[in-house]
């Protein structure tokens, strides 16, 4: 599986504002931090807030401001913003391939292994996932 | 069940089954006396420290249960702990009764000599899913195969 950069920048930006609900971040901070492209990521920024997940803070100070809920949002309902995470099979459309049975299986093929990543995906939280960042970051003597 | 009821987590006893068998909301009812039965006598006697059944009380009703035990070398895994039926009544949900559940089974597993839990979840099941996944579970090194036998 291999994310697209919306979707990447999306999980960065909604997980770093859903670790504080309370606090606002501007695209600067968020870009800063992870070494991306505040130009990419202000545009990642206005689709979240057009899919309720974040809201633009307006005025001096403002910024961004997770307005989801972190218990229930998943990593995939971050992802399905941008993409839909369905594996695609370059069959080329000169040829009458559709029918085939090797065309067939292969499908069933990837369509179990986009059933098994939204799976994963779909049953991770931010708080989860953020819980996750948390025991990451314990230096190995205090995790024993 | 008030919200500041005290919960307790216990060794299941024979009068907690038809709270169990009301609480459990997976397959056909009906089945379900005779299925229950047969688990509490294999694992609800609490004198084998390997089978473990555990219920939730609260306000002196009991509002979950949970259940596993260590299995050995079943496809070649070394011991480990299995958590097999896990469920909390509807009206009990979010109160952290089912982490306490599994933090508890977790703790007997460990003085059962295993260092690992394993559980299987249907995928479309995403409330437990998620619920395991919050409690640090990930993806474990074996896939469950299976195909209908014509």
């Amino acid at each position: 599986m291999k994310l697209n950069k919306g979707s990447l920048f999306a999980l960065f930006a909604v997980l770093e504002l859903a670790a504080d609900p309370e606090r606002q971040l501007s695209t600067t901070d968020i870009a800063g931090k992870y070494g991306i492209s505040t130009h990419h990521l202000a545009k990642v920024m206005r689709q979240l807030v057009h899919s309720g997940l974040v809201q633009a803070v307006r005025g001096v100070g403002g910024g961004y401001r997770f307005a989801g809920n972190v218990g229930r949002t998943t990593l995939l309902d971050v992802i399905q913003v941008f993409e839909k995470l369905d594996s695609e099979l370059d069959v080329p459309g000169d040829t009458n391939l559709e029918g085939d049975p090797v065309v067939a299986e292969l499908r069933r093929i990837t369509g179990e292994i986009d059933d098994l990543t939204k799976a994963v995906l779909d049953t991770i939280t931010l708080e989860t996932a953020l819980k996750g960042t948390r025991r990451g970051r314990q230096p190995a003597a205090a995790a024993t | 069940m008030a919200m500041k009821d005290p919960i307790t987590i216990r060794n299941a006893v024979p009068d907690d089954l038809d709270a169990i068998i009301a609480i459990d909301d997976v397959g056909p009812k009906e089945e379900k006396p005779a299925y229950w039965r047969g688990i509490f006598e294999r694992y609800g006697k609490g004198e084998r420290n390997h089978r473990i059944f555990l219920v939730a009380e609260a306000g002196g009703k009991v509002v979950g249960f949970i259940t596993g035990e260590v299995r050995a070398w079943e496809f070649g895994s070394a011991p480990c702990g299995w958590v097999f039926a896990l469920a909390v009544a509807p009206e009990a949900r979010e109160t952290g009764i089912a982490k306490r559940m599994f933090e508890e089974i977790c703790g007997r597993l460990k003085q059962a000599g295993v260092t690992t839990v394993r559980t299987m979840v249907n995928r479309g099941n995403r409330v437990t899913l998620s619920f395991f996944r919050s409690q640090g579970m990930r993806t474990g090194p074996y896939i469950e195969l299976e195909r209908e036998i014509e």
